[in-house]
Parts: structure tokens; C-alpha cells; sequence
């Protein structure tokens, strides 16, 4: 048998173009996003800690200074952002363009899964059962595409990405994009956090993002640690702001007027 | 993934693509000089891993539809999720080309989940438009479905 020419030597053009869908699909995301002059992810190695209780709230303090500020949920599985942006559900509207996101608090843009799945319904997906870890990545990964890509964001000054717990929605992010976004670390004082949150600071540096700051949440009552100031030493990033158990419009503006 | 005829040293070349509805995938392909023509059969598993990347096989027959992968895909979406506008129209409402929906067509697609209804009669009035179709009736929406590979919807 002679020699059998590698993937890469069989360049006839494919109808299939699997590449060139892939191409397009990115190419939708980054025309959808032309008029967004900022996106921020805000994470944290740590679940519990108020990612999206700090991502809601700052959403407004930044729409209160008269910026147009739009809110992604990443948070495929446990979609909180409408609830704490007061939106309650309505048909979103839709055009072959693309879907139009809900209105909430202050004139927050948003767009979530608690939006589109029945109330209290898991995120389900079609397809086998057996094994279903293994296409299941890659099916969340897409919605989130599609969230980037298919909804009228319009021009915004700053779209906030409300990650959930753990890395993957970020590396998932960081492929869609093309290009890591910025970071904001939400964090507790705790030391348990703190060690947690430091893989997720080291995953964005290792991937390029560029480091905002830690926000410091729930500080002041309970739970004890300098994990605010601790990972900033570290990563050589402010300490944006320490949220207080019970915080005010103002504590939100100081943040606010960091960004 | 591409296919060699090995003989010929020559890459094969897409033909046709079916989806049985069982959750499997059949596509063929042929050497464009010897015109040997395989087929590839994908299992339920390897079939949703690409359904997952929101490609397709074969290429794409109709252009991307908002949330597209979102809606063919996800089981447990609301049914009041989307708003879509006007609803299919009878005869009475014809006008400025845009094809209308026979009784029995619009039955069919009222069966459609809402969740993804509004997408799939895009995409049949969309058929009909380009075509020159005047009224959509169930036959127009098989032929499509058969043409545009939309089993799964």
C-alpha cells in the first residue's frame, strides 16, 4: 500500500466545511459584539461567594452613571441574574436577526437561561443518555455562543459575563472570543476561598486575561481571612472594593466608578 | 475528517447526507475518478457530538438561526420562551408574495414545540419564498424537510 497523504495534505474544498462553520459562527460573535467597547467576566474559582449578587449590582451602579451596560448569565445551570435584576419573564422578541434581550433594573440589558426554560427545569438537552458527559461540554459551550452571538446587545459600554463556579465557562469563553477577556475576581475573606480562587486567577493569567481586581464580598461579619488582600499582593491587583454584608447604592458606586 | 480513496490517491468528495431519526447519521461520499462512493455511519453518540458544535454535516442548507443550537436542542425549554411576531396566514391574508399555510399545515406545525416552532416556520416560509411557493401545505413541508435535511426539527 503506498503511503496514505495526512489530513492536512487533502486540502479539495469540503462541502461539509466544518472549518469555515466554525469560522462563521466566531465571525457572528465578533460582529454581534463590534459595538460592546468592553467585556468582563466576572469570576472566581469559588461557588457561594456572590459572584452574581456583585455582577447584578454593579451592572446597575454602572447603568446608574450613564452607561449602557448589558449582562450575560453564564450561569447556564443555575441561572440567578433576572431575579436579582427585577426582570420578570416575557416572550423575548425574535427576527431572523437575532433575539432581543430583557430590560431590568436601571436599564440593565440582560439575557439568561432562567429566561427560556420552563420555571424550575433543569437545563436539559436532547440526545443519549448514556455517556452524555461527553457531548454535554460541548452543547453548554455552544449555547453560550449563541447567547454572545444571536442576541441584539447593540452598542454597549461594558457587557459583564456572570460566570459560574470553576474554570470551565471561562476557557469556553476565552475560545468563543478569540481573546481572553478581562477579569474581575469576586472573592470572601476566607482562606478556604482564597486558595480557590487562586487557580482561577492563575488559569486567566496563564490564558492572558488582563486582572481588573479582587472584589472582596461579604466581608465584616462570620468569615475570617485576608483573602482580599492576599490574592492582590499575589497578583499584583487592587483590592477594587469590600462588600459589606449589608451594602448600600454607594457601596456599588464606589466600585462603579472604578471601572 | 475527510475520506481518501486510497486507490486513486484521491479525497472523496460529500454526496448526500441522511438522518434516519433514530439518533444516527448517514453521509457518503465519492471519488470524484474512480467514483467509488462509502458511506459513513455515525452512532447516536458520535451524531450529537456534532450537533453540539453546531455544525453540519454536509453544510449548512439554511442560513444560522438565532439560538439556533439552543432551540433544536434543549428539552426543557418554556413554551411562551420566544415571540416571533405574526402567526401563520390562511389564504385570506395573502399578500406581497409571503407564502400562506393550508389548514393542514398549520395543524402540522402547531405541533411543532413552541420553543422551536417559530424557527422552523421561518425556515419553511423562508423555503417557499425562494422557490416561488405559494401556499405551504404538508407536502411543501416534507419535500423541504427532505432537501434541506431538517429530520430533526
Amino acid at each position: 500500500m503506498p503511503p496514505i497523504r495526512t489530513y492536512h495534505e487533502l486540502t479539495d474544498a469540503d462541502r461539509s466545511g466544518l472549518p469555515e462553520q466554525i469560522g462563521a459562527q466566531r465571525k457572528r460573535v465578533a460582529e454581534r459584539l463590534a459595538g460592546v467597547r468592553r467585556v468582563i467576566a466576572v469570576m472566581s474559582g469559588k461557588g457561594g461567594v456572590g459572584k452574581s449578587y456583585v455582577t447584578a449590582h454593579l451592572a446597575r451602579a454602572l447603568a446608574r452613571s450613564k452607561r449602557a451596560v448589558g449582562v450575560l448569565d453564564a450561569d447556564l445551570n443555575g441561572p440567578t441574574i433576572p431575579r436579582l435584576l427585577g426582570i420578570e419573564h416575557a416572550p423575548r422578541p425574535t427576527s431572523p436577526n437575532g433575539i432581543e434581550p430583557a430590560r431590568g433594573a436601571d436599564g440593565v440589558t440582560c439575557i439568561s437561561m432562567a429566561l427560556l426554560l420552563e420555571d424550575g427545569a433543569p437545563l436539559a438537552f436532547k440526545g443519549p443518555a448514556a455517556e452524555s458527559f461527553v457531548w454535554r461540554g460541548a452543547m453548554e459551550a455552544s449555547a453560550l455562543r449563541e447567547l454572545l452571538g444571536d442576541v441584539m446587545w447593540g452598542s454597549l459600554d461594558t457587557l459583564l459575563l456572570d460566570l459560574p463556579p470553576g474554570m470551565q465557562r471561562y476557557i469556553e469563553l476565552c475560545d468563543i472570543l478569540g481573546a481572553p477577556p478581562a477579569v474581575l475576581t469576586v472573592t470572601i475573606p476566607t482562606p478556604e476561598a482564597r486558595d480557590a480562587v487562586r487557580r482561577a486567577m492563575r488559569a486567566a493569567v496563564d490564558r492572558g486575561s488582563q486582572l481588573l481586581g479582587i472584589i472582596e464580598n461579604m466581608t465584616g461579619h462570620g468569615f475570617e481571612g485576608t483573602a482580599g488582600d492576599d490574592l492582590a499582593k499575589e497578583f499584583g491587583v487592587p483590592v477594587l472594593a469590600r462588600i459589606p454584608w449589608h451594602p448600600t447604592p454607594d457601596s456599588w458606586s464606589a466600585l462603579g466608578a472604578q471601572l | 475528517m475527510k475520506f481518501l480513496c486510497v486507490e486513486c490517491d484521491k479525497q472523496m468528495a460529500f454526496e448526500e447526507r441522511q438522518l434516519p431519526g433514530d439518533g444516527t447519521l448517514a453521509a457518503t461520499f465519492k471519488c470524484p475518478t474512480c467514483g467509488r462512493v462509502v458511506a459513513m455511519l455515525t452512532n447516536p453518540m458520535e451524531t450529537q457530538l456534532v450537533s453540539s458544535l453546531g455544525v453540519e454535516i454536509g453544510g449548512r442548507t439554511v442560513p444560522a438561526q438565532p439560538l439556533e443550537t439552543v432551540r433544536k436542542m434543549v428539552s426543557t425549554g418554556r413554551e411562551d420562551a420566544f415571540d416571533e411576531g405574526d402567526e401563520p396566514r390562511g389564504h385570506a391574508a395573502a399578500s406581497n408574495g409571503t407564502p400562506t399555510w393550508s389548514a393542514d399545515a398549520q395543524e402540522r406545525l402547531a405541533r411543532v414545540p413552541n420553543f422551536v416552532r417559530g424557527m422552523v416556520k421561518r425556515i419553511y416560509a423562508d423555503y417557499a419564498k425562494e422557490r416561488g411557493i405559494a401556499e405551504i401545505t404538508p407536502a411543501v413541508m416534507d419535500t423541504a424537510r427532505s432537501e434541506l435535511g431538517l429530520e430533526g426539527m
